[in-house]
């Protein structure tokens, strides 16, 4: 079996980096580090020497890492942008999940795939929670601005708060608005009129 | 009308703008297209995106396509420039510890001669770490040209490093460079946070230097005729509007919005207007050509100019210069420019090849109208590149 890969993971957040480097753990037995800061990147990196560099694609500093594809001297090893050369559509998928690779030259397809694989299905992992973040933020907003809707009903015409709801929603409905629309309405109104 | 769907990608900078406006003021739908911006989180980002399918154009470094079709930095997709969408714009700058330097030097920079600055820092000596945004961009290029063309003393040695520019201005507070050549505004950025000092701006190294092109994949290009012609309109029109110094106000607050820059319109206008700031304690200093839109056929994709980033990428990679110059000429697409541009008046040279660099002062050259006026287009040590010759 041929040596170890070197994988270097480029990501600020720990509990993200720990969750990666699970994933890549289970397809071999690679050495795998990770560098957080943006803080003298492309030296470090450069050093490191890996076989594989993973960078989550919204990461600004990714461009620092594209550093390492103008060989500066004839000892380096040369790296490229992973792209796939066969039709699997790797680099593609890996793009869209998030995650750019940047491959040694040289380094055969059979040792790179398992690890992009690993690194696509953790980096799908991640969009879904912060897609699910995302949303469950919105929805407390969305309650927390109904609350307030409620409570100005309340006060301004004595409802009771099941009575200051169900005119929210009626509202809603005859103008085919949303009830948090509705509600965020009149809080502006509201907060205008104070 | 029912509207054509249309993404680009942009980076949050000043010389994104003529995409911005193209959308904001109606420009994309006046030629049918419902347009789309997506900010950009990095130009390698941007360029995968681009590749990939994810979006059909990208406010682009005039470089990255021309390294592309010269196979550097590892994807061969070809991408073409459709337009150049931006000339100049970008600024060199120092930190107060290198501009403490220079005083203590006895030199004071007047903003403006790039070679009495480019000797002032060759006084220096021990290393000077220099951040660019990219390794392909017109920030690498002219600093790599400017810096040759002084012939560096051996007291001094530099080393360019990359780094995002929304990173620089902390970057250079945080002692991790002490130079840095960037698009605006983040330029003005390290200025206002009291991180430095501005030194110079590009144009002083070349006056008329092709920095941002709006960048599409060649079989888009080749299969969507139609497409590439309503953005190029839509895009030309724009960077009219911005031409005209009335509308710059306008501009600098759309500019401003969370969605597009996101920083205070008073810092955007510097380089729109060219009254630059360039320390804290200093007036402002009146910059002509500091970006330009449209004047002096600004957007036309002349193929010399393709030539000239060829060229200069093939010195430093060691590549044939000659063929080089040639592959990178192709990307320039001045051929789909005078073709959808023609018809709206837009100026149009009788040629897509010059000299680059030999124009002193503004002149008249032949155009389809008989009425355009050209540069200046000088580099500051004189030289002229004839993409013809070797050189």
């Amino acid at each position: 079996m041929s040596a170890k890969l070197t994988i270097l993971v480029v990501e600020p957040d720990k509990d993200r980096a720990r969750a990666i480097i699970d994933s890549l753990t289970e397809t071999g037995d690679h050495h795998i580090m990770v560098l957080a800061g943006h803080t003298c990147l492309a030296r470090s990196a450069a050093e490191l020497n890996p076989d594989i560099v993973l960078v989550d694609v919204t990461n600004p500093s990714r461009d620092v890492i594209e550093e390492l594809t103008l060989a500066s001297s004839p000892l380096d090893r040369p790296v490229a942008m992973f792209v796939d050369r066969s039709d699997d559509g790797l680099t593609k998928a890996a793009i869209e999940a998030g995650v750019s690779a940047y491959v040694v030259d040289g380094l055969r397809a059979d040792r790179i795939k398992p690890v992009m694989d690993a690194a696509i299905a953790r980096f799908h992992m991640f969009q879904r929670m912060r897609t699910e973040l995302a949303a469950t933020k919105r929805a407390l907003e969305e309650r927390k601005i109904i609350d307030r809707a409620k409570g100005i009903l309340m006060r301004a015409r004595g409802l009771t708060e099941d009575e200051a709801y169900a005119l929210i929603r009626k509202t809603a409905m005859g103008q085919g608005k949303k009830i948090a629309d509705v509600a965020q309405a009149l809080v502006t109104a509201a907060e205008l009129l104070s | 009308m029912t509207l054509l769907p249309l993404t680009a990608g942009f980076m949050p900078l000043i010389d994104a703008a003529p995409l911005i406006i193209a959308r904001e003021l109606g420009f994309a739908e006046e030629e049918g297209l419902n347009l789309t911006l997506q900010s950009g989180p990095s130009w390698s980002t941007l360029r995968d995106r681009l590749v990939l399918g994810q979006i059909e154009a990208a406010h682009m470094l005039s470089p990255v396509p021309v390294a592309m079709a010269l196979g550097l930095g590892g994807i061969a997709t070809p991408l073409d420039a459709l337009s150049v969408l931006s000339v100049n714009g970008n600024v060199i700058g120092v930190s107060n510890t290198v501009a403490a330097r220079l005083r203590a030097n006895g030199f004071t920079t007047d903003f403006q001669d790039a070679t009495t600055a480019g000797l002032a820092l060759a006084q220096l000596d021990g290393t000077l770490r220099i951040g660019v945004p990219f390794p392909f961009s017109m920030h690498a290029e002219l600093l790599h040209y400017w810096l040759a063309g002084l012939g560096l003393p051996e007291n001094l040695s530099i080393s360019v490093h990359t780094i995002p520019p929304p990173l620089m201005a902390d970057a250079i507070a945080a002692n991790e460079i002490d130079a840095f050549c960037v698009g605006e505004p983040w330029g003005s950025i390290t200025v206002e946070n009291g991180g430095g000092e501005l030194l110079l701006p590009c144009a002083s190294i070349w006056q008329f230097s092709p920095e941002k092109v709006l960048a599409v994949r060649r079989d888009w290009a080749e299969t969507q005729d139609d497409m590439a012609g309503r953005l190029l309109r839509a895009v030309w029109k724009a960077g009219r509007w911005l031409g005209n110094t009335s509308k710059l106000s306008t501009a600098t607050e759309i500019l401003s919005w969370p969605e597009y820059l996101g920083l205070p319109a008073e810092i955007l206008e510097r380089a729109l207007t060219g009254r630059m700031v360039i320390s804290r304690s200093t007036r402002a200093h009146r910059v002509p050509r500091m970006v330009n839109f449209y004047d002096g056929a600004a957007t036309f994709p002349w193929k010399s100019q393709a030539a000239w980033i060829g060229a200069q990428l093939a010195h430093r990679c060691g590549l044939d210069p000659s063929q080089s110059a040639e592959k990178a000429a192709t990307v320039f697409r001045s051929d789909l420019y005078r073709r959808h541009l023609a018809p709206m008046g837009a100026d149009m040279p009788a040629a897509s090849v010059k000299l680059e660099g030999a124009l002193d002062t503004p002149t008249a050259a032949k155009s389809g109208t008989g009425t355009l006026i050209l540069g200046p287009d000088a580099f500051f040590d004189g030289r002229v590149f004839d993409p013809a010759s070797n050189n």
